[in-house]
């Protein structure tokens, strides 16, 4: 069930366009932003939106960023692209699967991360790089991945 | 040497408030247009200046105005819209433009919206730009509450709505008619055209789509004139370029210099040459879609016409350079990993061709190549060439890959020969620290 929360800012967006449709990747957001991923309420949000379920859930899996499966409490997006590479991205991954035990795509057991590979984060004079939730982390090694992921419990 | 486009921007790279952009000058150019110019006026002195779109295509700004109806007749809402989709890799301009100086572009979106009489403007921003969405917004917030936005703006007869709008991932997002079936709420694949956006673009209205370093000159040019504009540049494009450089140089970083430096300057000068214990290779000039250019192209002049003779483009600038200790076919087959992953589906050889290209250049840089395997690219290349596909996503991916094909060839070959990568074991690890080290 979508929340009274949920549905409110989801109808605040509606006003801002021309029709309930194009309010729908907000929508999704809106409810990613609640629950950390957009589970089956999609059927209630396509129904706010005069939508059917295949429709919008066709929106949500085209987008990378949409989370149509339980995600960690953190998510990493790692720089997976061309610059980072170069400087050494694929030992930034290992090291992470390492810490972490867990592949690409992967949740921790403790549910703390999951980590995900991401097209070029746009900081590559700054790589190798990566994202966790809002924060930009640059210049990574291993010991400074240590200390980063220390600040996410 | 004037740099405009960077000028105002705090050297801590903190966020400029409006208070402090006006204090620089800032809004003068705007009052200017609106007050004092018709909107044919500003649209002729963009054209006067030469513009050309800086988002990668190099189309002349004022020229794709001009598709916009005008006049009583003209259909509203009309749309404006600031591409913030800065996805292609290799390219990280716009963020500082939008992170450190998010005034100037809402003061050219302001002016370019005026000149085709645009009643709602929408800045579509990547996901993951986070700090740029937070001073974006403020900034945004900031220009309403100083009648810059909003109802008769500065008591003129002109209207203007702004929004910001925060992606969630897709590289083509960044494809302009992509771009707006992503803001009417669809999966974000490209439109035919014609109709072009100019005439039929979002829900069905007039729509430009301009680059956010396009739209932060035209501030510049309004209030220092074509004849100014056009004096910044060293060759027959106008105006500044930002220009950076990534992978194993010295200083990567970024620069706002005059459009036609040449290539060998920005490299050796700006970013201080090659690391220590790594030699240059070559160089993909602009951003992953354009093809590799060597040391004998350093005198070549980052401009539109002079990058294109030397058989490549300008792109978006941004240049990524690979050394002479990692793999060619490794970095290709890293690009065309991430254009096949990209590739929205849409259209059968974009779809089925990259994932079959990304998978023959896995196989090659892990020792399981095949004789053959290089003409069997070669001919992938052809097939997603310009018009084969329905945008230029494909195109485009096969730039690297065709270069790279003729100027690396015995590195393919010996991959494919020994089964092996002869790279692997001798690429130094960790960014910055191995050159310190």
């Amino acid at each position: 069930m979508l929340s009274e929360d949920e549905k409110k800012e989801i109808e605040a967006e509606v006003k801002h366009c021309n029709h309930r449709q194009a309010a729908c990747i907000e929508a999704l957001k809106i409810v990613q932003r609640h629950r950390g991923w957009v589970s089956d309420e999609i059927t209630e949000i396509a129904a706010l939106l005069e939508m059917t379920a295949e429709e919008l859930d066709s929106v949500a899996t085209f987008y990378n960023l949409v989370f149509r499966k339980p995600v960690g409490r953190h998510v990493i997006l790692v720089c997976d692209t061309v610059s980072c590479w170069v400087m050494g991205y694929e030992h930034i991954r290992e090291y992470l699967s390492d810490r972490l035990d867990i592949g690409l795509g992967e949740t921790t057991a403790d549910g703390r991360f999951t980590m995900l590979p991401v097209p070029c984060l746009g900081a590559c004079d700054r790589a190798p790089v990566m994202m966790i939730d809002d924060e930009l982390h640059t210049d990574l090694n291993p010991e400074k991945i240590d200390e980063i992921l220390k600040g996410y419990l | 040497m004037e740099r405009p486009l960077i000028e105002k921007i705090r050297p801590d790279r903190g966020p400029l408030d409006i208070k402090e952009y006006e204090r620089l000058g800032g809004y003068q150019a705007a009052k200017k247009a609106l007050y004092k110019m018709t909107p044919k006026e500003v649209m002729d002195t963009v054209k006067d200046s030469n513009l050309r779109g800086r988002g990668g295509a190099g189309f002349p700004t004022a020229q794709k105005w001009s598709f916009v109806p005008m006049g009583d007749d003209a259909p509203h809402p009309k749309y404006l819209i600031a591409n913030a989709d800065e996805m292609e890799p290799g390219t990280f301009k716009d963020r500082l433009l939008l992170e450190c100086n998010p005034h100037q572009l809402i003061e050219g979106m302001i002016i370019s919206a005026y000149a085709v009489q645009a009643d709602i403007a929408y800045i579509f921003l990547r996901s993951e730009y986070r700090l740029a969405a937070k001073r974006v917004m403020s900034a945004i917030t900031e220009a309403y509450k100083s009648k810059y936005l909003g109802e008769h703006i500065m008591g003129s007869g002109y209207s203007l709505e702004m929004r910001l709008h925060t992606s969630v991932g897709r590289y083509i997002c960044g494809e302009e008619t992509a771009l707006l079936n992503a803001l009417e709420g669809k999966r974000a694949v490209p439109r035919a055209k014609p109709p072009f956006p100019q005439v039929t673009g979002l829900f069905g209205k007039p729509t430009v789509v301009n680059n956010v370093e396009t739209l932060s000159n035209i501030s510049h040019i309004i209030g220092k004139g074509a004849e100014w504009f056009k004096g910044l540049s060293l060759s027959t494009d106008s105006g500044t370029k930002i220009y950076g450089v990534s992978g194993r140089v010295k200083r990567p970083g970024l620069w706002e210099l005059p459009i036609g430096t040449t290539i060998g300057e920005i490299i050796e000068e700006h970013a201080g040459g090659m690391k220590d214990g790594v030699g240059f290779r070559a160089v993909i000039p602009g951003g992953a879609s354009t093809e590799f250019l060597t040391k004998e192209h350093f005198g070549v002049k980052m401009d539109y016409d002079s990058v294109q003779k030397a058989g490549s483009r300008l792109g978006t600038g941004m240049m990524i350079v690979l050394d002479d200790r990692t793999c060619p076919v490794g970095m290709v087959h890293n690009l065309e990993k991430f254009f096949a992953h990209e590739s929205c589906g849409w259209c059968t050889p974009c779809r089925e061709g990259l994932p079959w290209t990304e998978k023959i250049l896995h196989a090659i840089e892990e020792g399981r190549g095949e004789q053959g395997d290089i003409e069997k690219l070669e001919s992938l290349a052809g097939l997603m060439g310009m018009g084969k596909t329905f945008c230029a996503l494909a195109p485009g991916a096969m730039e690297p890959l065709q270069s790279a094909l003729k100027l690396f060839r015995d590195d393919f070959q010996r991959h494919i020969n020994e089964k092996r990568c002869h790279y692997k074991g001798t690429v130094p690890i960790y960014g910055r620290s191995e050159a310190e080290s």
